[in-house]
């Protein structure tokens, strides 16, 4: 059973997990970037709370929250494809892929899954530790990330960032089996890119949008990448609420799978793999 | 029962074809014309197990569309096609786990891994129990002489190295079928004998079936008793290679070295080949003109220096068979 159904997939998880981790350099220019854009974004936003009129459904501190939150954990986002899935397309290495006995979408799943974990492992906790006690430190305390509201919103979050980590690298997946339809996987990224910044609320926290839209942001996939979690984080969204927020998180996650799994096995059966 | 069971197998590509200059590019948009490629038309045979046949074939005969329809990564059109009763596109998880295979172009190792990582990992991914992967393991790495490179990643190994390692990969959950897709291409002369070697003797010491699909004609002389020469698709020859060297010639060759420069020369009987300086190459068939004949009408018009008769090289067989079938792509 363990043989059958988990062993593979855990040692592909496993080796891709521990060979991202040696990515030191990188994970350090994406740490910089990360604070870069958030100390923007910050400064942003504290200027349209200072002159806005109306009240906003939360507060400028939570809005902050919100903002380092989502520059620490911007390596779960699926935004783009698989360097290393691209490459293997090009090439037409995805033949070994397929000399493999096990279930190629599971495969790349579990592949994706070490992807998003790693990179982000890497970048979430500096940045983390930076936002909340290093700011509070230094005097910037209005711009630092507080602390979760209480211990049932830590474990609640905690949960939510499990699901986003697998809904992640569902659509990472759907994402990289697409690849095989366009080959380079460049216009792929540029339109998820866009898409996937904004309606997961990263650029501008979705309770931020206008009322009539709320009940649209909240249910569409991408809100369970980043609104979900971090409003649970602040209690935003707490009780019933956070766990209906994470009852979606997963239902979409199993959508995302059911149909990448289906495009798997349809783009399988029409793939010629040419050459050699 | 034979092992693998192939009746006539065909697969044809859709090729979608782009249109010449800009004008072509932006019609593409709108609708793709289609070209239909028939990259097998048609092919049966079959193997018993412990078999080592080897394949060859010019560029485009369909050799490499075989093989991957034989591991069960691509679907063919029509036909049939068995390998220790399972289909292999139809049942791929359970056939692939039965099968090993090289695509001498490609690597199956992870770039970026050491090599006992690579094989570690494969351990895993083809459920091999421990008990079983290490004396497997063990054998492999001491068989192909790859210890000391099983802690280097992968990227920093040479070619021949790296083919060692592969092969090694693709035996460690011990298939009792090996495919082997041009092998030996880009090796040294060293590294092909030693992989040889192996490969034969993973044939005759562990029975395990062998498909070999080469340009190389030495690998084909040094491993297989029986040959596929494919072209257009189709099966053009299945038999030893001994059986086809008879039958496509009896011819010789006479290479002569001249004491001095000549001139134009006939040699009646003989047809020549190639000159280079003052070597020349004939070419005749002994059952029409023996050699002693041909030697004694040289030697009485010419010095001669050296020669030499033999038998054309398998190249120029295959070269022959391939124009007189009309195999090779225009």
């Amino acid at each position: 059973m363990f043989d059958t159904l988990v062993r593979p997939y855990l040692a592909i998880f496993a080796a891709r997990f521990l060979t991202l981790l040696q990515y030191r350099a990188a994970a350090f220019a994406g740490i910089v970037t990360q604070f870069w854009f958030g100390a923007i974004m910050v400064m942003a936003l504290s200027a349209f709370y200072a002159d806005g009129r109306g009240s906003p459904s939360i507060s400028l501190a939570e809005a902050i929250t919100y903002i380092w939150l989502g520059q620490a954990f911007l390596g779960l986002l699926p935004w783009n494809v698989d360097p290393e899935i691209a490459l293997m397309m090009r090439t037409g290495n995805v033949a070994y892929e397929r000399l493999r006995p096990v279930d190629t979408y599971f495969y790349w799943f579990a592949r994706a899954l070490a992807w998003r974990a790693a990179v982000t492992l890497l970048r979430s906790i500096p940045i983390l530790i930076v936002t909340s006690a290093v700011f509070a430190f230094v005097g910037l305390g209005a711009w630092s990330l507080r602390p979760p509201s209480s211990s049932e919103s830590l474990a609640l979050f905690v949960l939510s960032m499990t699901a986003v980590v697998h809904l992640s690298a569902a659509m990472t997946t759907l994402l990289n089996i697409s690849v095989v339809w366009t080959i380079s996987g460049q216009g792929i990224n540029v339109i998820t890119n866009s898409l996937v910044l904004i309606l997961s609320g990263m650029v501008i926290p979705l309770p931020l949008f206008p009322e009539w839209a709320q009940p649209v942001l909240f249910v569409q996939p991408l809100a369970g990448l980043v609104d979900i979690p971090y409003r649970i984080y602040f209690a935003n969204l707490s009780g019933r609420e956070a766990l209906g927020g994470i009852a979606l998180q997963i239902c979409w996650t199993m959508v995302f799978i059911v149909l990448g799994h289906l495009l798997m096995a349809h783009t399988m059966r029409r793939i010629q793999i040419q050459g050699g | 029962m034979p092992q693998v069971a192939v009746q006539d197998l065909s697969k044809t590509y859709r090729v979608a074809e782009r249109r010449r200059g800009l004008m072509g590019a932006a019609r593409g948009l709108l609708s793709r014309t289609h070209r239909h490629i028939e990259a097998l038309k048609g092919v049966s045979f079959s193997l018993d197990r412990g078999e080592l046949v080897g394949m060859i074939g010019p560029n485009g005969a369909g050799k490499s569309t075989l093989i991957k329809i034989l591991c069960g990564i691509l679907e063919p059109s029509s036909g049939h096609c068995e390998i220790d009763g399972c289909v292999p596109w139809n049942e791929r998880i359970r056939h692939v786990a039965r099968i090993g295979v090289v695509f001498g172009q490609r690597t199956q190792l992870w770039w970026d891994l050491p090599v006992i990582d690579s094989f570690e990992l494969l351990r895993d991914i083809y459920r091999v129990p421990e008990m079983r992967f290490r004396p497997a393991a063990e054998a492999l790495i001491s068989l192909l002489r790859i210890e000391p490179l099983l802690h280097q990643p992968v990227r920093q190994l040479s070619l021949g190295q790296r083919m060692r390692c592969d092969i090694a990969a693709a035996m460690l959950h011990s298939p009792s079928i090996l495919f082997l897709d041009e092998p030996t291409i880009g090796l040294d002369a060293n590294s092909k004998l030693a992989l040889r070697d192996f490969i034969k003797s993973l044939n005759r010491d562990k029975g395990v079936t062998v498909i070999l699909a080469t340009h190389d004609m030495q690998d084909i002389e040094a491993l297989a008793e029986r040959v596929l020469i494919m072209g257009h698709g189709r099966i053009l020859r299945d038999g030893p290679i001994a059986a086809m060297r008879a039958e496509t010639s009896g011819e010789r060759r006479l290479v002569v070295d001249f004491s001095k420069d000549i001139g134009e020369i006939a040699l009646e009987g003989a047809t020549i080949l190639s000159r280079t300086g003052r070597r020349i190459e004939f070419a005749f068939d002994p059952r029409v003109t023996a050699a002693h004949t041909l030697i004694s009408r040289l030697t009485a018009d010419h010095g001669i220096e050296d020669l030499s008769i033999g038998e054309p090289t398998i190249e120029e067989l295959i070269a022959t068979f391939y124009t007189s079938h009309g195999a090779v792509e225009a």
